[in-house]
C-alpha cells in the first residue's frame, strides 16, 4: 500500500517558464523513509508543495494517503505534517505557544499527543518561555518538529531538515527520524547530503527537476556496474591533475583522503606506471566501497 | 615566521558572561587550505569575524597577514577576501556588473577591472552569461563566480564560510578544484564546512567546541590520534561532548 503516489509532476514557473519539476513519478511506501536527494535547484521544495497542497502542479496528478492533492486537499492537510526548509514558526511567540498554537489549528491539545513527541519535546521544556526568536538553530529545528507532529499526522514531510547543520546534531535528527517510523509514521525527507541516502528505505536521486533514479540505497549501489578504484598518493593536488588525463579512466574525481578513479570492467595494466612516470610518489590503491554519491556523480555525468 | 599569515594568541571573545571564544591560539601558514570545524555555536562564526576585522576580540592578540587584529583592521580587510553560502553577490547585478561593483570596493583601477573581468570570465566560461543577472545563474556557478570575486584583489588570505552547502556533488569537487589551484599560488584558505569528506582536502584542520580548539593538526594525523578511520569519526568523538546549545 503506498502512502504517496505521484504521476508525472510538472511545475513550471514566471514568464520564462522555468521548469522547476519536470515530469516526476515515484510512489512511497506507507511507513517508509523516503528521501528526495539532490543539490538546490533539483526540484525538492516543489515537489514538497505539490504533495502538501500548497501549490498546484502544472501537469500531472498524486495522492497522499489514497486523497486527490486537488479535490481532496482538506483531508490532506489535517494528515500530513510539513517542517519547510525555512524557519517557519512564529518568532514573537514562546516554544510553549508556537506548540500550543498549531495543536489548535488542527483542533488537538498538545496533551493529547504528547506521546509523539515527548522525546523531542524534553529536550526543549527548559526553554519553554523563551521566545522562539531567540533559540539556537538546533533548537528551532526540534521546536518546528514538534509543531509538524503535534497533529499526529500519518505522513511527514520534511524539506531539508539537516541543511547546515553539524554532522553531530545531524546524526541526532535521524536518530528522532528512525523513532517516529517505528511509530509507523510515513517520513518523506529532502537533503542535499549524500550520506543521509543510506538511511533511508527508497531514496529519490534528483538533479535540475527530473528524477534520475528511485530505488532502495543498497539497490542503487549494487546497479552501479563499473570498478571503483581509490587511489593516494603523497601530492593529492597533483594526483588528481594526473588522473584528469589518464584517458582510459571512466571518470576521476576526489573523495575524501582518496581519489576514487572508475574503469570499466580492470584496472589496465599500464595504469600503475603511469602515474609512476608522472613522478607520483607514495601511491595506494585499493577498490572502493561505492557510495551514493558516487552513483549520483556518474549518473550526473551521463 | 614571513610564511605565516594568520597567528592567533589566547584570542577571546566575551558577550556579557559568554564566552563565545575561549583563547584560541593558531597560526596558519602561506599557500596552506586550512580548515575550520566545529559544532553550531562552537564560536566559529565569531572567531571568524574576529580575524576578518569585523569584530574586535575582548582580550588576546592576532596578526592577519602581518596587520594587527586591534589597529590595523582597514589594512586587514583590504588583504583579505571573503565568501559566504548565504551572501556573496548581488542578484539584481549581471555578471560584469559584479566583477566591476566589487572591483570598484576593492580599489581596483578602471583598467585593471577590465583586465580582470575578461579574464574571469575567460577562465570560468562565463562568456554567455556576462551580461546575465546573477540570479539566473545556477547555484553551482554563483558560488564558484562568487570565489572568483573574492579573488579579484589578489587578497593574500580568502575566508570561505560554508561556500558549497547545497551544491551538487561534481560542482562541490569544481570548487575545491579552485581552491586547490588558489593555494598552488600560495593564496591561504580559511575555509569552513560541514561536508566531512572536504576536511580530508584541507591541509590541516582545527576542531572547536565550545568556544575553544580542541583539535588541530592534519587530516591523517588526527585519525591516528582518535584511532578513526574517517573525519566524521574524529568529529563526532570531540563534538559530542560538546555542552552549549548554541
Amino acid at each position: 500500500m503506498y502512502s504517496v503516489e505521484v504521476k508525472d509532476i510538472s511545475k513550471v514557473y514566471g514568464k520564462e517558464k522555468l521548469v522547476a519539476v519536470d515530469h516526476v513519478s515515484f510512489s512511497v511506501n506507507k511507513g517508509d523513509i523516503f528521501g528526495l536527494i539532490g543539490p538546490d535547484g533539483a526540484g525538492k521544495t516543489s515537489i514538497f508543495r505539490v504533495l502538501t497542497t500548497l501549490l498546484l502542479p502544472d501537469g500531472g496528478g498524486a495522492t497522499v494517503e489514497g486523497f486527490d492533492i486537488v479535490k481532496d486537499y482538506e483531508q490532506i492537510r489535517s494528515r500530513v505534517g510539513y517542517m519547510p526548509g525555512r524557519f517557519s514558526l512564529y518568532q514573537d511567540l514562546t516554544v510553549e505557544e508556537n506548540l500550543h498554537f498549531f495543536a489548535t489549528l488542527f483542533g488537538t491539545t498538545i496533551r493529547e499527543n504528547y506521546d509523539l513527541i515527548k522525546d523531542i519535546y524534553v529536550q526543549l521544556e527548559k526553554f519553554k518561555d523563551r521566545r522562539t526568536g531567540k533559540l539556537s538553530g538546533g533548537m528551532k529545528q526540534k521546536l518546528a518538529l514538534c509543531c509538524a507532529l503535534i497533529h499526529k499526522p500519518t505522513v511527514l514531510f520534511l524539506d531539508e531538515p539537516t541543511t547546515g547543520v553539524d554532522p553531530v546534531s545531524r546524526k541526532e535528527f535521524w536518530e528522532m527520524l528512525k523513532r517516529l517510523k517505528a511509530q509507523g509514521i510515513t517520513i518523506i525527507v529532502s537533503t542535499p547530503y549524500m550520506d543521509e541516502a543510506d538511511l533511508c528505505d527508497r531514496i529519490a536521486l534528483m538533479q535540475a527537476g527530473k528524477i534520475l533514479s528511485v530505488e532502495t540505497p543498497a539497490h542503487i549501489i549494487n546497479n552501479y556496474g563499473d570498478l571503483l578504484v581509490e587511489v593516494k598518493a603523497d601530492n593529492m593536488y597533483e594526483l588528481l591533475k594526473v588522473l584528469k588525463e589518464y584517458k582510459k579512466a571512466l571518470n576521476s574525481y576526489a573523495f575524501g583522503e582518496y581519489a576514487h578513479v572508475s574503469f570499466e570492467k580492470e584496472i589496465p595494466g599500464d595504469f600503475l606506471p603511469f602515474l609512476q612516470q608522472r613522478g607520483l610518489s607514495g601511491i595506494f590503491m585499493a577498490p572502493a566501497n561505492v557510495t551514493i554519491e558516487d552513483c549520483f556523480i556518474k549518473l550526473l555525468k551521463s | 615566521m614571513s610564511d605565516t599569515v594568520i597567528q592567533t594568541e589566547k584570542l577571546t571573545k566575551r558577550f556579557g558572561d559568554f564566552i563565545a571564544v575561549n583563547e584560541i591560539s593558531f597560526s596558519v601558514n602561506k599557500g596552506e587550505i586550512f580548515g575550520f570545524l566545529g559544532a553550531n555555536g562552537a564560536g566559529k562564526t565569531t572567531a571568524m569575524r574576529m580575524l576578518c576585522g569585523l569584530l574586535k576580540p575582548s582580550s588576546g592578540n592576532a596578526q592577519i597577514a602581518g596587520f594587527d587584529i586591534y589597529k590595523q583592521t582597514e589594512k586587514i580587510k583590504q588583504s583579505i577576501g571573503y565568501m559566504s553560502q548565504k551572501f556573496s553577490l548581488y542578484e539584481d547585478l549581471t555578471v560584469l556588473e559584479n566583477i566591476r561593483f566589487f572591483g570598484g570596493i576593492y580599489g581596483l583601477s578602471n583598467t585593471q577591472i577590465s583586465l580582470k573581468s575578461k579574464k574571469l570570465v575567460d577562465e570560468l566560461g562565463l562568456q554567455q552569461e556576462a551580461k546575465k543577472l546573477v540570479a539566473e545563474l545556477p547555484l553551482g556557478w554563483k558560488q564558484k563566480l562568487s570565489f572568483s570575486v573574492a579573488l579579484l584583489h589578489d587578497p593574500k588570505i580568502v575566508f570561505l564560510d560554508e561556500p558549497t552547502g547545497g551544491v551538487d556533488p561534481v560542482t562541490r569537487r569544481q570548487f575545491w578544484e579552485m581552491i586547490y589551484e588558489a593555494a598552488h599560488r600560495d593564496v591561504t584558505i580559511f575555509v569552513t564546512t560541514h561536508y566531512m569528506d572536504e576536511a580530508e582536502y584541507c591541509n590541516r584542520i582545527s576542531i572547536m567546541v565550545d568556544g575553544k580548539i580542541e583539535a588541530l593538526d592534519s587530516p591523517s594525523h588526527l585519525k591516528q590520534k582518535f584511532k578513526a578511520t574517517s573525519m566524521d569519526e574524529v568529529f563526532y568523538q570531540l563534538a559530542r561532548g560538546a555542552k552549549r546549545e548554541e
